[in-house]
């Protein structure tokens, strides 16, 4: 689940960070701004990779 | 036969149904009526003899009672196969009588029953209308959407399954009045819930989801709805005609719900409340829908860094039956729309959709069994510790 590693990779970043979630599975565009609101983080934006895959940002608060 | 007992006496033992969401347990005046309509109404209700006349009578009755409810003309009150059917039926013969203008206008929250249905008639000629985050429709969008001189018909639902957000139907109606377009309201999860809708030009309940059985249908027309028939001569809205139990049954259980509906409702609502409340206290967890302009018996939460598929099985285990809602089925990458639409996860997902016979204790219960089911589901998928 993208949300799950996000998480982790989110966990002692200091507050401003800003992370970067690679992703093929659709849901995550939903899901990844879902987490930034429910988590009290800031959603920055999506675009896409050469690849083809989602680029989704968050900025970490705390 | 022997699992039907079996289960029969599970459900009776310890079993918490909370998942009536176009679909509850029968009551005991609905069995009456089903038994009832297959002594009395076994014959074609098409033909001429005094046995056919009794089942005609018995469809025209039960026509008249679900189109009072729903301030309906009984003549224009059609019996289908299924909901899905009467989408189908009903877009197909709306969309035919607009020549000229073909394309639909849906909001993004419809059921995926009336959005295929609607790609299907119209194929890439379907515009869909955004929602705010509780699920109301917007009606400047709306309103962009009907400019169009091509728009055959709109369709938004009065209340969302899911979210249980109750949409301002004035305020749609007075927009596609404006264009002049006919209005499909999608009813199949408010009926027999909430007061039905005032404003609509063709609409759709679904008697299994106020307590009536499943396998049938009501779609109601205005006299003013203009429609042409788009399927194969013979057929009428419901091809080989309707079970006269079925529909027997839907107008007992529809009048059953009415009679105790503001009553049941305060009740409900109160439980719901209770859940929306208890569910927002616990770590990660998102509650959906309208807070005020709600259905009184359905609650959907989300629940961060969980498998919708995994909580409802492990909430199965300890004897609660609740939904995912149209989350993401298992093997698909489509997420759900009605999700997406809102900004909601789109996984783990919790609909519970109360029926009368729900007791508090069994809330207290199925509140007290969450926040535990939910560690469990967590622990197993190795979730990150969430801040409370």
């Amino acid at each position: 689940m993208p949300i799950i590693m996000l998480a982790k990779a989110a966990k002692g970043l200091a507050a401003g960070t800003e992370i970067t979630v690679l992703a093929t599975d659709l849901a995550a565009r939903y899901d990844v701004p879902a987490w930034a609101r429910m988590t009290g983080n800031d959603f920055v934006g999506e675009s896409e990779t050469d690849g083809g895959a989602l680029a989704l940002t968050v900025r970490l608060r705390s | 036969m022997h699992t039907i007992a079996r289960y029969r006496y599970d459900m009776q033992r310890s079993r918490v149904y909370l998942d009536s969401g176009g679909s509850a347990p029968l009551s005991g005046r609905v069995a009456d009526a089903l038994r009832a309509g297959f002594a009395e109404g076994w014959a074609d209700p098409a033909r001429l003899s005094a046995e056919s006349r009794r089942a005609r009578a018995l469809v025209d009755g039960s026509r008249e009672a679900i189109a009072d409810v729903l301030g309906a003309r009984p003549e224009l009150l059609h019996f289908t196969t299924s909901p899905h059917d009467a989408f189908a039926r009903c877009i197909a013969g709306i969309h035919a009588a607009r020549r000229g203008r073909h394309r639909i206008v849906v909001s993004a929250i419809e059921r995926d029953a009336l959005a295929n249905a609607a790609a299907f008639t119209a194929p890439h000629s379907v515009d869909t209308v955004a929602v705010d985050t509780a699920g109301h429709v917007s009606i400047e969008g709306l309103a962009a959407a009907l400019q169009s001189d091509e728009v055959a018909l709109a369709a938004v639902q009065h209340a969302n399954q899911e979210l249980g957000t109750v949409q301002r139907l004035e305020d749609v109606a007075r927009a596609t009045q404006a264009a002049d377009v006919p209005l499909l309201v999608d009813a199949t999860s408010s009926i027999g819930h909430i007061d039905p809708p005032a404003y609509w030009d063709a609409l759709v309940a679904h008697p299994a989801d106020w307590g009536g059985p499943a396998g049938i249908g009501v779609l109601a027309l205005e006299p003013h709805t203009r429609w042409l028939q788009a399927w194969p001569d013979g057929d009428d809205w419901a091809p080989g005609g309707i079970s006269v139990p079925l529909a027997l049954a839907s107008a007992v259980a529809l009048q059953e719900r009415e009679e105790a509906r503001r009553e049941q409702n305060d009740r409900l609502a109160a439980l719901v409340y209770r859940i929306r409340a208890t569910a927002a206290q616990v770590p990660g967890v998102d509650v959906l829908g309208d807070p005020h302009e709600r259905l009184p018996h359905v609650v959907t939460f989300s629940c961060l860094y969980v498998d919708g598929e995994v909580l409802l099985g492990e909430l199965d285990r300890r004897g609660f039956a609740v939904g995912s809602g149209s989350a993401c089925v298992s093997g698909t990458l489509e997420p759900s729309r009605v999700l997406a639409a809102v900004g909601a996860l789109t996984h783990g997902n919790v609909r519970v959709a109360l029926h009368p016979g729900v007791s508090e204790d069994d809330i207290e219960r199925f509140l007290t069994e969450l926040p535990d089911a939910l560690d469990v589901v967590r622990k197993r998928i190795g979730a990150p510790h969430i801040a409370s």
